[in-house]
């Protein structure tokens, strides 16, 4: 593998026109994530992490800086498929069932019918799903929703998976295992996982490396590269360096607010 | 004896004692009583004048009794009209003129013709305006004004125009006149069903670098199938009007349209309302037609509710 960058942000700005006049949703971004890394950005609302997602994805254009994706740029990325990206709502179509859902990116980037069955069989499987194929989303409990939209995102195989608070509709208990479940799904498949979230443990259990992020307007505050060991276990987030390292997050994200002020 | 587990359906006699027919039942019951009402107040008038004539009083039985049987009534009492419907439609031969089924036929023809023409314009239409600004500026003002125009100024209009231009029967220009009036509630919601995926779930599209027509199949068109369903019960109930509108100008003979016009024209109450009757249950079973149909679809996409999987 090379050790070039995934994704490079040099001076990013991105400033939106809006009828209140110009808001700067992010400003000066420097940012450089190498491959396999888990990368989640921290902050409060409107400090830019979904849009700096969805700059990645060329969902939203910068207005200044660079951004290189793959060593591309974020569009050209888009369209040769680098990334799947999961939503804060599973989104899932309720006309189709999990296994047509999974199925959707395939049959749009024209993959065979027999590779799209293997697949789907496949990713399912990664996010413990299997047998569930043949059922509607409505009849699927939320946590499993975005389990789904997580198998859609992996089902493509891009090395890259943008998630945008993936987890932020469900509960605690139901977050838990699934936080526990994302890292055994990265260490299997090695992606390079940048993950939005408002939870300061979730941030901390999840990351090798944490953005921490402050608004208005939106730029990086602090990045802390994880001091964490590879194996996280729940109950590390009993122990001191987990504390220690939640504790460093908090006073970026408290610095952050104490400049805007 | 009966078990739920024995018998988990209920039957239509426990739906009644469920409480959901009763409300149905009361209705009905209701205008009847109201409809009985009105035919004596109405149809009173005629009764006093025949007795003044007559140099006679009649009691107040003897007037109910009378508004009960008159062979013109200003307003039929309903069992007039249930017993015309069926001498008109059981006790002939379907291809008799006397016949209700033969005059349903006639505009049941214009009225799938127009319904099926109506459907594939304003679902045509709404695909453009949903895919192009300019057509939605350019198209639906002019949609909406076409709404505006009285339908019954404009028939006679469309008929002396097809005419002119040659064509032969009534068949094209009421099929016109009925897709005129189905098209419009198929283009608004069709417009309405086709936008209504969120912006999310173009993104995600968008994120799999999805074509135009790939987004179309894939999100837009399933996502907009329950409006679709909801304008064809509205449409297929305007195709019959349209149908009907078409057979009142002169010269129709035959269809429902024309078997009220005769009724009207001379003084054949009975017949009018028989034909209005007929009409009415026409357009319930086309409006159940879709329904079933509508159950069909949204039950093989999954979706639950609407007597889908429970």
């Amino acid at each position: 593998m090379t050790d070039a960058p995934v994704i490079e942000a040099k001076s990013l700005d991105l400033t939106f026109q809006t009828g209140d006049g110009p808001v700067q949703a992010l400003s000066d971004i420097n940012l450089s994530i190498a491959r396999g890394e888990f990368v989640s950005f921290i902050g409060p609302s409107g400090c830019g992490k979904t849009t700096f997602l969805r700059c990645v994805a060329a969902l939203e254009a910068p207005t200044g800086g660079t951004l290189t994706v793959n060593g591309m740029t974020p569009d050209k990325a888009r369209q040769s498929r680098a990334y799947g990206y999961v939503f804060q709502a599973a989104g899932l179509y309720p006309w189709r069932t999990i296994a047509g859902n999974v199925k959707l990116p395939l049959e749009i980037m024209g993959y065979s019918g027999a590779e799209q069955e293997d697949r789907v069989r496949k990713v399912l499987e990664l996010v413990e799903l299997s047998g569930f194929g043949k059922k509607y989303p409505w009849q699927l409990s939320g946590g499993m929703q975005q389990r789904a939209s997580i198998a859609r995102a992996l089902a493509f195989d891009a090395d890259i998976l943008l998630m945008d608070e993936p987890f932020g509709a469900l509960d605690e208990i139901v977050r838990d295992s699934l936080n526990e479940e994302l890292l055994k799904l990265w260490a299997r498949t090695q992606k390079t996982c940048l993950f939005v979230t408002h939870s300061i443990p979730e941030a901390v259990y999840l990351s090798t490396k944490i953005v921490v992020m402050s608004p208005r307007p939106g730029r990086i505050a602090d990045i802390i590269d994880s001091p964490l060991p590879a194996e996280r276990p729940l109950d590390i987030r009993d122990s001191q360096i987990f504390i220690e390292t939640a504790h460093r997050v908090r006073e970026g994200l408290r610095a952050g607010h104490g400049d805007a002020a | 004896m009966t078990d739920a587990a024995v018998m988990p359906r209920r039957t239509s006699w426990q739906r009644v004692r469920g409480g959901k027919m009763l409300p149905v039942l009361s209705v009905l019951c209701a205008i009847v009583v109201i409809w009985y009402a009105a035919a004596v107040w109405m149809n009173a008038t005629w009764t006093l004048d025949q007795a003044a004539r007559a140099g006679t009083e009649p009691t107040f039985a003897e007037i109910v009794a009378d508004t009960m049987v008159q062979k013109r009534p200003l307003l039929p009492a309903p069992h007039q009209v249930a017993a015309t419907l069926w001498d008109q439609t059981i006790e002939q031969k379907v291809t008799s003129k006397r016949s209700l089924v033969f005059h349903g036929w006639i505009t049941l023809q214009a009225t799938i013709l127009g319904f099926v023409t109506g459907a594939v314009l304003g679902v045509a239409v709404a695909v453009g305006i949903v895919h192009s600004r300019t057509m939605d500026l350019s198209v639906m003002p002019w949609a909406v004004i076409s709404q505006t125009i009285p339908i019954v100024a404009l028939a006679p209009m469309i008929i002396v125009l097809s005419n002119a231009v040659g064509i032969d029967g009534r068949t094209v220009p009421k099929t016109i006149i009925s897709a005129y009036l189905s098209y419009f509630p198929v283009l608004v919601s069709m417009v309405k069903g086709l936008r209504s995926p969120g912006a999310a779930q173009r993104d995600l599209l968008k994120t799999y670098n999805a074509s135009g027509m790939q987004t179309f199949f894939k999100l837009r068109l399933p996502a907009s199938l329950p409006y679709f369903f909801a304008a064809m019960k509205v449409a297929v109930a305007a195709s019959l009007i349209g149908a009907i509108v078409g057979e009142l100008p002169t010269g129709a003979i035959q269809g429902l349209g024309a078997r009220m016009l005769i009724g009207s024209q001379f003084g054949e109450p009975l017949i009018m309302w028989a034909a209005l009757f007929a009409a009415a249950i026409l357009a319930g079973v086309l409006v159940i037609a879709v329904g079933l149909l509508e159950r069909l679809a949204l039950r093989l996409m999954g979706q639950p509710g609407q007597g889908g999987a429970r």
